[in-house]
């Protein structure tokens, strides 16, 4: 059976080494992933208060009048989030990689920061500049005698999302335009294509794996998000009532597991939509030369425009950003535009203990950022340049992390590893090792699309080249994909790692100590007390700070990298 | 880069287990910070021998991890605030009888027992249940501040109040649960749902009430005494009140079923119902109403008694085996009738507001009939309280045999039952204010 399984493959030109490499990536997956969910999930497919097999209750799903509701509102939601987010993301990507602009890497760093909005302080934050009593309402009321929703309904669950992961786009579209030669807008200007014609036809043809990558994350992301939906007190979307059904005590009701399935089987059809769109589409080019797109310079009136279009958006973006920051230095600030007066208090409260945390953060997320890189291109490069039975479902298992709640993850790492115990005892579901790794399961979807994008825009006949002049696959890998893919593989990890710093829905389960808990943890704790919220500001502003760094510092790295084979060539 | 990794992961896995060293004790609480270190410091202080590990989760989290992890516990206590979450660990086998050595505790606190009957879990604080509200928020819209549970049906509230959703807060089930038995199940749940009319929102934890008075986004809360009491300690500009009949509910703590320190467990026990242990919960930052009667001499000026104020001690007996009975079918119940149905609710209480107050000294007969019927409908109930508890209701949400319907279907009907009355309220008020004209 196995030998005919494997005399199968490789008659599909798979080799031992990457037949073996699947095998370990599925079992990572199969391990980590796909069992914890199912020892949970299996509940939706049973009678209730009976181990009876049934699909009654998906039935019940759509005989539900409040479900079927919360999930046309999810797909409103998600799509025009999708929109706006696009709508936020293009300028920024396009001004700072097509022209010559001054401060480029930090809007690219600050257009980052919305992914890294701590939890619940982020959420108060918002609430204070934009709430109905929020700053903002507050003095439109004082001056106009208006309040105007932002943050009602559904509609404000669109604005914050879309302010929330815009990144996405920002992040990956920035990647692909980076990647396209310079020749190609060179022909394209030859044949005399310029302005919005060459950027229609040209330039976001070719940057389009980027901005599909971003816009089905960001699709995804908000469909399965629930920390906005229940921040806005919007209950009737799918990723809230899942939520409420599961954490509520007393017996599992199997509807909370049946709305999580229906989550991940939308993820994966959002998913291979996206990868359906790009069929049969080539868009990888075979020139790279570095340097990715001409910078333009621009002139005096474009810059004045650019600059003020760049302010206004990150101004937006930022806008929780500023709010945390005052909260963190404000003493009391309750229905007023400002705090009533500000102090250093509240960093001298956390400033002891926060060491601990900033130092478990940044081992966690780094090492997730890590798994998630190697993880993540390898499943891009299965699928993309190999023919292994499975690889697509290799690809697809992995994004379902994306729609598995926090929460279902860390009960089932509980049922699936606490029964398996060291030699002196301890559970293996109690080690910091399994924050890691739950950690990087929850981040590798990012990672993963990041990958898919860069190798898609590289073009084989570069890989095919290596071959014939006689470098095996390894060193082909090695020599030419990395470092082509590079990019992409950076901003994937820049994506998991800072998003894994401030992640607390999967790790609240699994933490056992102060001494082993991350920021986002620590934040928690301050944040059930009043007297809690301004030192709880303050841990997210170093949180922030954290991130922002080490962001700032990878995106040195890719413009420098990007510099130097520019004047290589 | 490898060798960096192995380091670290070895780092990592040598601080997991130096958590586990002698003399430990391990509590899962879902008490915040500012109540778990003036404790931490005052029971290590007292007994030096021990250390209190703190894990921090919330009461849903803390009973799921240990239903989880009960094949290898690792947890010594659990110690939170909703009883019903002690009620299931009970169920479940979760926790360990144990007769805790302090003397001069009271059996009652209010009208609920203060411990549990069978010895597993004890009540070591107590709290009431009262209306908090921002002092600024209800200056600037010209509100009154509110005194007692039936002033909040007053127009004036109108989406200005906030509570907690009782299936998410053991401790607003239990308030909820008290005003069905004080004012019967019918008249109850038409206070709830005239109240409930007035809500802004309906959180879904505890805590997002308190936030959201203290930051202004909401004008009014019903909330714990202690939510209020710390956030004015803070200094937010909030004011507090226990109506004339309130409730009492008891915080508690418990012993876990095979805690690996189970002397150490016992120990913290008897040290927080001691003098000691109850003077703590008196800090500004806690302030939780202490269970031991003796520790009240020690209180600040205006610090509420429920042994002896009058008003903890007016609330009718309250009987726990019904509250048991009914508590899922109470928890749906209002999330279907009110939580979810919050816009319909609303607009129907919006339109019988305007239809009464055109009413105000008017005499006509049809328009008052209208507003009657009107009232009528949102008030109305799809179960009555014997069905409540009949087995053939109640199985639907525990999966037992009598069932006639599953959780699904019964939500479906009572959620259309009251979108369909609360539609239809509205156009019987709005017909009563074209009346009025």
């Amino acid at each position: 059976m196995t030998n005919l399984a494997i005399g199968r493959l490789r008659s599909l030109r798979a080799t031992p080494g990457q037949i073996c490499v699947v095998l370990l990536i599925a079992a990572f997956l199969l391990a980590f992933l796909l069992v914890p969910t199912a020892t949970v999930i299996y509940v939706a497919f049973t009678e209730k208060g009976t181990s009876t097999l049934t699909l009654v209750n998906f039935l019940d799903f759509f005989r539900n009048d409040l479900f079927v509701r919360s999930f046309w509102n999810s797909v409103y939601v998600s799509t025009l989030a999708v929109v706006w987010a696009t709508v936020f993301a293009l300028p920024l990507a396009v001004i700072t990689t097509r022209f010559e602009f001054r401060g480029a890497m930090l809007i690219q760093t600050l257009g980052f920061l919305p992914l890294i909005m701590p939890p619940f302080v982020g959420a108060v934050a918002m609430q204070l500049l934009f709430g109905r009593n929020g700053s903002i309402n507050l003095l439109l009321d004082q001056h106009f005698g208006i309040k105007l929703p932002f943050m009602d309904g559904l509609n404000g669950v669109v604005f914050v999302q879309s302010l929330h992961y815009f990144p996405f786009i920002l992040i990956n579209v920035s990647t692909s335009l980076r990647q396209i030669d310079s020749a190609m807008e060179e022909a394209a200007q030859n044949l005399g294509a310029s302005g919005l014609r060459l950027f229609r036809r040209i330039i976001f043809p070719l940057a389009m794996p980027g901005y599909l990558a971003g816009a089905s994350l960001v699709f995804v992301k908000v469909f399965d998000d629930l920390a906005t939906p229940l921040l806005l007190n919007v209950k009737d979307m799918l990723a809230p009532q899942a939520y409420l059904r599961v954490t509520s005590i007393g017996l599992a009701d199997p509807m909370g597991y049946v709305i999580s399935t229906i989550l991940i089987a939308v993820s994966i059809f959002a998913m291979w939509a996206s990868v359906a769109v790009m069929k049969g589409r080539d868009y990888s080019t075979v020139q790279r030369g570095g340097g990715g797109l001409a910078k333009r310079k621009m002139r005096k009136g474009e810059a004045v425009l650019a600059y003020g279009v760049v302010t206004l958006v990150l101004l937006l973006v930022l806008s929780p950003h500023i709010g945390l920051l005052l909260l963190s230095f404000a003493t009391i600030w309750s229905y007023s535009p400002l705090p009533d007066a500000y102090t250093l208090a509240n960093y001298g409260r956390v400033l002891g203990e926060s060491s601990v945390y900033i130092k478990n953060t940044l081992i966690y997320a780094s090492v997730a950022g890590l798994i998630d890189v190697v993880i993540g291109g390898t499943i891009a490069y299965m699928v993309l340049r190999t023919k292994i039975i499975g690889r697509e479902w290799l690809d697809w298992a992995a994004m379902s992390a994306l729609a598995v709640p926090g929460v279902v993850l860390g009960i089932g790492y509980l049922r699936t590893y606490y029964g398996v115990t060291l030699p002196d005892g301890t559970p293996l579901a109690t080690m910091s090792i399994m924050v890691i790794i739950a950690l990087s399961v929850r981040r590798l979807p990012y990672a993963l699309r990041a990958c898919y994008a860069a190798l898609q825009q590289i073009s084989v006949s570069l890989e095919e080249a290596a071959e014939n002049l006689g470098a095996n696959k390894p060193r082909t890998v090695r020599r030419i994909v990395l470092p082509l893919m590079m990019g992409g593989v950076l901003a994937g990890f820049v994506t998991s790692f800072s998003t894994a710093a401030v992640e607390l829905s999967a790790t609240l389960m699994l933490i056992q100590s102060n001494s082993e808990a991350p920021i986002a943890y620590g934040l928690y704790m301050f944040m059930q007390s009043p007297a809690g919220r301004g030192p709880g500001a303050a841990l997210g502003v170093i949180a922030v700070i954290l991130v922002a760094v080490c962001t700032f510092a990878s995106h040195y790295v890719i413009e420098r990298s990007q510099k130097a084979l520019g004047a290589k060539k | 880069m490898k060798r960096f990794i192995a380091a670290m992961l070895a780092a990592t896995a040598l601080t997991a287990s130096a958590a586990f060293a002698q003399g430990t004790v391990t509590v899962v609480t879902s008490f915040s910070k500012d109540v778990t270190d003036p404790f931490k410091a005052a029971f290590e202080a007292a007994h030096p021998d021990y250390m209190l590990e703190v894990q921090n989760k919330n009461t849903n989290a803390g009973v799921q991890y240990l239903q989880e992890t009960k094949a290898n516990n690792q947890a010594d206590l659990f110690w939170a605030s909703a009883p019903d979450a002690f009620y299931t660990l009970k169920s479940d086998l979760l926790l360990a009888q144990f007769t805790p050595s302090v003397e001069g505790l009271p059996d009652k606190v209010g009208s609920y027992d203060v411990n549990d009957p069978d010895g597993f879990f004890f009540g070591f604080a107590a709290s009431g249940y009262g209306i908090m509200w921002n002092e600024r928020y209800i200056e600037a819209n010209g509100l009154a501040a509110p005194a007692e549970w039936s002033d909040l049906k007053d127009p004036q509230y109108f989406d200005h109040v906030v509570m907690a959703a009782p299936s998410r807060s053991g401790t607003t089930h239990l308030t909820v649960e008290t005003i069905l038995q004080g004012e019967g199940w019918n008249d109850g749940w038409g206070t709830l749902k005239e109240v409930g009319g007035n809500f802004q929102q309906v959180m879904d934890r505890s805590f997002g009430v308190p936030d959201a008075v203290n930051s202004g986004q909401a004008g009014i809360g019903i909330v714990i005494d202690f939510f209020a009491f710390s956030a004015q300690a803070s200094g937010f500009p909030v004011g507090f009140s226990y109506p004339s009949v309130t409730t009492v509910v008891p915080a508690n703590i418990a012993i876990v079923a095979n805690a690996p320190n189970h002397d150490g467990a016992a120990t913290f026990i008897n040290f927080l119902l001691s003098d000691a242990g109850q003077e703590v919960l008196l800090e500004p930052t806690i302030r939780r109403l202490p269970i031991n009667p003796a520790t009240y001499a020690k209180a600040p000026e205006g610090f509420p008694n429920p042994f002896e104020d009058d008003r903890f001690q007016a609330m009718i007996a309250f009987n726990g085996d019904l509250s048991s009975a009914r508590t899922d079918v109470v928890d749906v119940l209002f999330d279907q009738l009110v939580t979810f149905q919050l816009d319909n609710l609303k607009a129907a209480t919006y339109a019988l507001h305007a239809a009464e107050a055109a009413m105000e000294g008017k005499d006509n007969a049809e328009a008052a009939a209208l507003i009657e019927e009107a009232r009528a409908l949102i008030a109305a109930m799809p179960v009555d309280q014997d069905q409540a508890i009949s087995p053939e209701i109640t199985d639907a949400f525990t999966g037992g045999d009598n069932k006639t319907a599953r959780q699904s279907e019964l939500e479906q009907e009572w959620a259309s039952f009251a979108a369909t009355n609360y539609t239809a309220a509205k156009a019987k008020a709005d017909a009563a204010l074209a009346l009025l004209g």
